[in-house]
């Protein structure tokens, strides 16, 4: 075997050895997302997986003519390469199916993202964010059922989450260390930072939002699971980022109601 | 190509009378664009080493957390205090890490090293259009080199905002220990060295548009040229945008203004600014960063096309069309910036039209990449080093291209976005790809910037623990991504949603990055062996096309000796059907069929003595 043949050999065995892992441990699912847990995650991972056949077939088509070019293509001595300098035809149609591809790709894409960022159903369960260095506090209503205002610029010893003085319903108002909400609405989120950016990831809801300084950013999503999941921060947000890490309990409604009956609302507290 | 014809005459008159004779003009302050090119590429290796060592100390945290490493004590005295990484450190690590490879090695070396040798060399100029501008151009590369350096070195640590430098957290120097002198010193860093890349830009722009030998038409150059011109192009025009916002992040920082400051309140301390929006920010660095990885991939493509045609013996598949696609691919990479921040809290119908534009660009990189196999399809492939480099850059771009279909599809970016899935996405499609185009390229036209060869051997050997060494590194890093493991992390322990068995992948990642990395020692070992003992390289020693491998080796002071070439063809002409030899150089006359002298003709072409009619004495043939 001359050096030549040796070298095709090993590069196009190793080309189709990773692509055989490759494809095989992603379409076993070796290692994978979370457990799903909402409705708009479902339509996610619905898209994940046309993209993935796609772009697998792809990846797994380009990388098999690549290794039979390496093979078949390889010097010899009394060999001559061909004089090809294109082919319209062929690179045409080539674009032409990309374009295609695309078309499914866009279309499925910006279409699950003007579900996914209309606003909130009219029944959705509301609760605020602070995110700050490095915790998340949730902010829900008191018993008179309205959520208060909050401002960066009330914060002070006295006032930890910048409730409006001058609003009458920031009164009663009720903020906890863990995130909990009642199973069966969907779950509207405002996010608020006090210092630098953070971001608000929810890994089983397949759902993500930066929390912006200066402003109110939103998600919304359904959930379909009952439980406690994470919410690790996502934004790099200093040297505690990585500790910064929530808690959401989807639970009953009627665990819900007793959980937020347990806590103390802040004014009664000062 | 119609062109004036101004005050040349004397121009090959001076290029002699100013050759340099003492050491400081001739390889310190030198304006020769090979010097330039080689001061560059050296500073890019070595910085891009320092990166590299970076990444070790952090990945070293991320498969063995916290564990003892004295050595380390004596690279980073304050962050290693135990023996352990502690938290600033990482966070300063991967700033820097990612700041250094992308700017000081990748974007260095492929504009400043292959841009500076390869324009003037392959367009048949005798140097740049402003000499003088190039000498500087690296003297403040160097200088923002110094500085981001130093930076290291200040007591409360360099910049650790992320190389993204998002404010506030890079704008107040409590919210994180890096913000306080290294955020300034990043920043004063970066922009000195947009100034030096745009004097670079300038000359390599001005010298292919202005200054080819005669012949040469746009569409006769290599696509080496096209790729770092596009690449040029576009740092002239996207670098501004940063430079703007490093100016006013540092009013912000020391001024009081409020471009990116809202009111804060950071650690309990009231920060009171007006209504500024760190969104804003994100818009110009994006604006520059979208079009900079495109900078990096731009030039690594021509390379990889050169490589591929010289290796498989056979035309580029499609000239005309690759053409077309870099310059597509560079107009399309200034209006998809915003898939940077389709969570960001940018109203989310921006990130409507952002999907579009982003996707899009697949079409013009799917036809690159079935071209670079169309080269392939019907060749006589030759496996050298640069081969070997030139192919495995087909492989990864296609893998991380591919990546890039989940990540501009705005709704697929909201799971992925910030988790390891991005961070293998961009290392696999601009980090290994354009790094195997600068291999590729070095292994390639060392023989011609140093007389010398590259060992073949110990090049196949940096080549395959390279390459299977990146995919064990990159290709892993997906699966951390679907699990939802989030980037910048010093530790993942407290989350359980994070499988144990994740810590087995972490292994594989750290491993194969140290694999790599013990692999550069090859490749260093063999660049410093090479140029001081390598084999005699002949002046044309891989067969190629390309005007430079027509001039003497290593090109003297002005490249061409007395005349300057005449270009009679385009740039892959090879295995011509019925000429004797795979390859007829650009120097060759169409007329003059080509015979198994070849090589004689093109030089004879080339020579005064011929008194070929297009060149005179005066060698000046800037003009087509």
């Amino acid at each position: 075997m001359n050096s030549s043949t040796r070298q095709a050999l090993w590069y196009a065995l190793f080309i189709l050895i990773f692509t055989a892992i490759a494809t095989y441990t992603v379409a076993n699912k070796t290692w994978w997302f979370p457990p799903l847990a909402s409705v708009q995650g479902a339509e996610i991972d619905r898209l994940f997986m046309i993209t993935l056949v796609i772009t697998g077939i792809v990846f797994i088509a380009v990388h098999i003519v690549l290794a039979y070019f390496i093979w078949r293509y390889r010097s010899r001595p009394d060999a001559k390469a061909a004089y090809i300098t294109h082919n319209t035809r062929f690179e045409v149609s080539a674009a032409a199916t990309v374009a295609l591809a695309l078309v499914i790709l866009v279309g499925g894409g910006t279409t699950l993202w003007t579900k996914i960022q209309s606003p909130p159903p009219e029944d959705a369960f509301t609760v605020e964010v602070w995110a700050e260095q490095f915790r998340w506090t949730f902010h829900y209503p008191g018993a008179d059922g309205r959520m208060g205002n909050v401002d960066v610029r009330f914060i002070s010893d006295e006032n930890p989450y910048g409730l409006d003085p001058n609003d009458p319903y920031a009164k009663d108002d009720i903020f906890t260390t863990e995130m909990h909400v009642p199973y069966g609405a969907p779950i509207a989120v405002i996010l608020r930072s006090k210092d630098v950016l953070h971001s608000f990831f929810l890994p089983h809801f397949r759902m993500k939002m930066d929390v912006v300084p200066g402003m109110k950013t939103r998600m919304w999503f359904t959930p379909t699971q009952a439980g406690t999941f994470e919410i690790p921060c996502t934004e790099l947000c200093g040297v505690g980022h990585y500790i910064m890490r929530g808690v959401l309990t989807v639970e009953s409604p009627e665990q819900f109601n007793e959980w937020i009956r347990q806590q103390t609302p802040v004014a009664m507290s000062q | 190509m119609e062109t004036t014809s101004i005050a040349h005459a004397e121009a090959p008159v001076e290029v002699h009378h100013h050759e340099p004779q003492s050491f400081w003009t001739k390889y310190v302050f030198s304006q020769d664009h090979k010097v330039i090119a080689m001061q560059y590429m050296i500073t890019a290796l070595v910085m891009g080493f320092i990166g590299m060592v970076m990444s070790w100390i952090f990945r070293i945290q991320l498969a063995w957390p916290e564990h003892n490493l004295p050595f380390l004590r004596f690279l980073m005295p304050t962050n290693m205090e135990s023996g352990t990484l502690q938290t600033p450190g990482y966070y300063m690590l991967v700033t820097m890490h990612g700041t250094i490879m992308i700017f000081f090695l990748l974007t260095a070396i492929l504009t400043g090293g292959f841009g500076n040798f390869l324009i003037p060399l392959q367009v048949g100029a005798r140097d740049m259009a402003f000499p003088f501008l190039n000498m500087l151009s690296y003297w403040f590369y160097f200088l923002s080199c110094v500085v981001i350096t130093a930076s290291l070195f200040v007591t409360t640590g360099a910049a650790s905002a992320g190389w993204t430098s998002y404010p506030p957290l890079s704008a107040i120097a409590k919210a994180t220990p890096g913000s306080g002198l290294g955020q300034d010193l990043w920043l004063i860093s970066i922009a000195l060295f947009i100034v030096a890349s745009t004097m670079g830009s300038l000359n390599y722009v001005t010298t292919a548009l202005n200054m080819r030998a005669k012949g040469m038409t746009l569409m006769r150059m290599p696509l080496t040229v096209w790729g770092i011109i596009v690449a040029a192009m576009l740092g002239l025009f996207a670098f501004p945008a940063l430079f703007a916002g490093a100016v006013l992040l540092l009013l912000d920082r020391h001024l009081g203004t409020s471009f990116f400051l809202p009111y804060l309140v950071v650690g309990g301390e009231h920060i009171v600014r007006n209504d500024g929006s760190p969104l804003l920010w994100q818009h110009l660095f994006w604006f520059l960063g979208h079009p900079e990885v495109y900078i990096l991939i731009l030039p690594a493509m021509g390379i990889t096309s050169e490589i591929l045609s010289n290796g498989a013996r056979k035309p580029i598949f499609g000239y005309k069309v690759m053409v077309g696609s870099i310059a597509a691919i560079g107009f399309l990479s200034f209006i998809v910036w915003g898939h940077h921040m389709f969570v960001s809290g940018m109203n989310p119908w921006l990130g409507f039209a952002f999907v579009i534009t982003t996707l899009i660009i697949a079409i013009p990189s799917a036809i690159k990449t079935f071209n670079w196999l169309g080269t392939l399809w019907k060749g006589n492939i030759r496996f050298t080093t640069p081969m070997l480099f030139a192919i495995g850059f087909i492989s990864t771009f296609v893998t991380g291209g591919l990546t890039g279909l989940f990540l501009g599809n705005s709704a697929l970016d909201i799971p992925l976005h910030d988790t390891y899935f991005v961070v293998a996405h961009f290392h696999v499609v601009m980090g290994l790809s354009s790094v195997f185009g600068i291999f590729g390229g070095i292994y390639y036209w060392f023989p011609k910037m140093t007389g010398r060869m590259m060992n073949e051997l110990w090049g196949k050997v940096h080549f395959w623990l390279t390459f299977v060494g990146s995919y064990g590194v990159f290709w892993t890093m997906h699966y951390l991504g679907f699990m939802g493991m989030p980037r910048r992390y010093y530790s993942y322990e407290s989350y359980q949603f994070l499988p144990p068995d994740m810590h087995v992948l972490q292994v594989i990642i750290t491993v194969s990055a140290l694999i790599v990395g013990a692999a550069q020692f090859i490749f260093i070992v063999n660049f410093i062996g090479s140029w001081l003992r390598g084999k005699k390289a002949p002046d044309n020693p891989w067969q190629a096309t390309t005007l430079e491998w027509q001039a003497p080796t290593p090109p003297p002071h002005g490249n061409w000796g007395p005349t300057l070439p005449v270009v009679h063809r385009w740039p892959y002409d090879y295995s011509v059907p019925g000429a004797s030899a795979d390859f007829v150089p650009q120097t060759v006359p169409v007329e003059v069929e080509p015979t198994g002298e070849h090589h004689r003709v093109a030089v004879a072409v080339n020579g005064h003595a011929h008194g070929h009619p297009h060149t005179n004495g005066s060698g000046n043939g800037h003009h087509s």
